[in-house]
């Protein structure tokens, strides 16, 4: 079991390791990259199964009793992010060996991929605030070297914006730990949560402030309004199986750790979270769908659209957080409902982000291979896609249409799920930007499909020869896009029982009782001063009515 | 650099660092030293070749690349944490046995921590090597 839940993080290292030492040899590197994803994969898939199974797991390193080492938990969520993390690894790793060539392959590209991936799974799996700053710093530096690998003038300057934005992120995030460790004396997410929730009224305003400094700096690596202008200015530089990662699961790294945060730990103490990530919800799925209105290059298009849709998945967070806020004041016969409300909002985020990861990814690999066919992004210089490729066309269909929300493919589910809970949690307006926002999406999938499936070939009128398309590795390329157009029909279709998974996640996330009994023992919670540990220690024989922890 | 007395001194200089490094990396459980200072050493000993010949033969004495060197301290070091979880415990544990060593009344004790320490001096020399390396070729 110790081995399960680590392993998502031991594999790939260990495969960048052997990568490294293997530096002679493209193809060996090509072999254990692609032995060490499928392995990566194969693991998430028992621990999610196992997770499902018996509940939260947790490991504790080096035999370091929790609150004191570092743990390492799996719960739903986690373990259906560590998941996801799995699938995009084999997709991205396939997708390379057509794509990305041998010039970046011998500068580590393989190393630089699994140290990325090892420290995605270190973020969703940590349970130790500290440890997943470690994570964020490994995960800034090996995609700062991935973004630049190639050396190209767009993308140095691009990287230069990613890295200042985020090591300005990371050093507000270290601020806040450091308070947030003044204050409770304790690096633990599980063993914070129940110091700072029996802290005393006095120290809210710290409370307050360690509160929003973690937003700044998460908001800031999930690119969320307005922090987000270095993602659309560097995400389109690198190489485009790179942004394909980068756009399909580094954001939602800042997402799973806001989620984590402010159910775990500051829901029940800094009640004005709700309002705040509400409204800033609100801001980045306009600005980002406007932002992409006025851009012709798709990867840049699609860029401003992982900002739009950022905004979505904060609108869970932001309604859950609201929805509990007010459970506090409420008559006790409407807690359940409102309960039933917040657990759905959280759980239509995991859709959302399983949704966004599948869809956008997709749109990214299918960006690279047109930019592959025609050297070029720019919607201007392409065209004639559909009437040349038409299978590659209908596969751009399903994912942009998808990402849009076109029933019944995922993101109308996604955003079906979100839109009740806004409804059922009275938060009229949101709801309305949001489905605004959906129709702006629209617009602009059926820009990118007009201009560069559905036109004529720039040149074609004028009868001259256009230049041959450029095929090398597409097949490798076009069997990944296809392998996930059959995931997202696949997830549209069993949405039902995909999301009977991501609910219990959410009722995970608001009991916060099973993560915290599975990371802390009986023995800890009971020595606390005061006995502000006892309530968290399973009752015998009694079953626990949901939502007792609050 | 062209100098009769740093190239003889280094000759000398060369193997007493280097045994001083590992001595260095081995007494690092439990007193003063470690992987990190023996692996510092032995780079100095290395950069002392490059200083007083060149870049080049310090590379040919070292036999190995250096990007593959710190992989294998990375891997090494990375390993040493499965020997406990093959047993069933947590990842990096450290497990100790006991060694009966001729000429030795005491069973020598030899754990993982051991491998962790090799896999680190492996990967600071790899990587303060790569540094010095590069800087010196630039210099010549």
């Amino acid at each position: 079991m110790n081995a399960l839940v680590v392993s998502p993080i031991a594999i790939p290292l260990l495969t960048a390791f052997l990568c490294m030492m293997a530096w002679r040899s493209v193809r060996l590197q090509r072999a254990l990259s692609i032995a060490g994803a499928l392995a990566l994969f194969a693991c998430s898939v028992l621990l999610f199964a196992r997770v499902l199974d018996v509940g939260v797991l947790a490991a504790d390193i080096g035999g370091w009793r929790a609150p004191f080492g570092i743990t390492m938990v799996a719960d739903t969520l986690s373990s259906l992010m560590v998941l996801l993390n799995g699938v995009v690894a084999v997709a991205v790793v396939v997708y390379s060996i057509g794509a990305i060539g041998p010039r970046r392959e011998k500068h580590a590209y393989h190393t630089l991929v699994h140290c990325l991936l090892a420290s995605v799974s270190g973020s969703f799996l940590s349970g130790d605030i500290f440890n997943i700053y470690v994570w964020f710093e490994v995960m800034l530096m090996s995609s700062f070297v991935l973004l630049t690998l190639g050396g190209e003038r767009g993308q140095l300057e691009g990287a230069l914006k990613y890295v200042t934005l985020n090591l300005l992120s990371s050093s507000l995030f270290l601020s806040a730990v450091g308070l947030l460790y003044g204050l409770v004396g304790s690096l633990n997410l599980a063993d914070i949560a129940i110091k700072l929730g029996s802290a005393g009224d006095g120290t809210r305003p710290v409370i307050a402030a360690i509160a929003v400094l973690f937003m700044a700096s998460f908001g800031i690596k999930a690119a969320i309004f307005p922090f987000f202008f270095w993602l659309p200015a560097s995400y389109h530089t690198p190489a485009p199986v790179v942004s394909a990662l980068f756009g399909g699961i580094l954001t939602k790294v800042g997402v799973y750790a806001m989620m984590r945060v402010y159910t775990l730990i500051f829901a029940p103490v800094f009640p004005a979270a709700g309002e705040i990530l509400l409204w800033i919800a609100a801001f980045t799925m306009v600005t980002g769908v406007l932002g992409a209105a006025a851009q012709y290059e798709i990867r840049r298009i699609l860029s401003f659209h992982i900002v739009s849709q950022i905004g979505y998945m904060i609108m869970g967070l932001a309604i859950a957080l609201l929805v509990l806020e007010r459970m506090a004041d409420a008559p006790t016969e409407d807690r359940p409902a409102m309960l039933a409300t917040a657990a759905m909002a959280l759980g239509g985020v995991a859709f959302f982000i399983l949704h966004n990861i599948l869809a956008k990814t997709n749109l990214f690999f299918v960006a690279g291979v047109v930019h592959r066919l025609r050297g070029t992004g720019e919607l201007k210089e392409l065209g004639g896609l559909y009437k040349e490729r038409p299978y590659l066309s209908l596969m751009f269909m399903v994912s942009a249409m998808a990402l849009a929300g076109i029933p019944i493919l995922t993101g109308f589910w996604g955003k079906l799920i979100l839109v009740v809970a806004g409804v059922r949690a009275g938060e009229y307006w949101i709801v309305g930007v949001s489905l605004g926002v959906g129709v702006l999406t629209l617009f602009s999938m059926t820009k990118i499909w007009a201009e560069a499936f559905w036109k004529a070939r720039p040149g074609e009128t004028e009868g001259a020869e256009p230049k041959p398309d450029d095929t090398r590795g597409t097949g490798w390329m076009n069997a990944v896009v296809a392998g996930f157009v059959v995931l997202i029909i696949g997830v549209s279709v069993f949405a039902g029982p995909i999301y009977r998974v991501t609910e219990r996640a959410g009722h995970e996330l608001i009991e916060r009782a099973p993560y915290i009994r599975a990371v802390l023992d009986e023995e800890y919670l009971r020595s606390l001063p005061g006995g502000i540990g006892e309530r968290w220690i399973e009752p015998r024989a009694e079953t626990a009515s949901a939502g007792e922890g609050r | 650099m062209n100098s009769l007395v740093l190239q003889t001194a280094s000759r000398f200089l060369l193997p007493l660092l280097l045994l001083l490094s590992v001595v260095i990396l081995l007494r690092g459980h439990n007193t003063p030293g470690g992987g990190f200072v023996g692996g510092l050493l032995a780079a100095s000993a290395f950069a002392l070749q490059a200083m007083a010949f060149d870049v080049e033969s310090a590379r040919r004495m070292l036999r190995v690349n250096l990007l593959a060197m710190v992989g294998l301290g990375l891997t090494l070091a990375l390993v040493s944490g499965f020997f406990s979880l093959s047993v069933g415990g947590p990842l990096l544990k450290g497990l100790w046995f006991e060694v009966p060593v001729l000429g030795f009344d005491d069973p020598i004790k030899i754990g993982t921590p051991v491998l962790f320490d090799i896999g680190v001096y492996l990967t600071v020399l790899g990587v303060v090597l790569t540094m010095i390396f590069t800087l010196q070729e630039v210099v010549e």
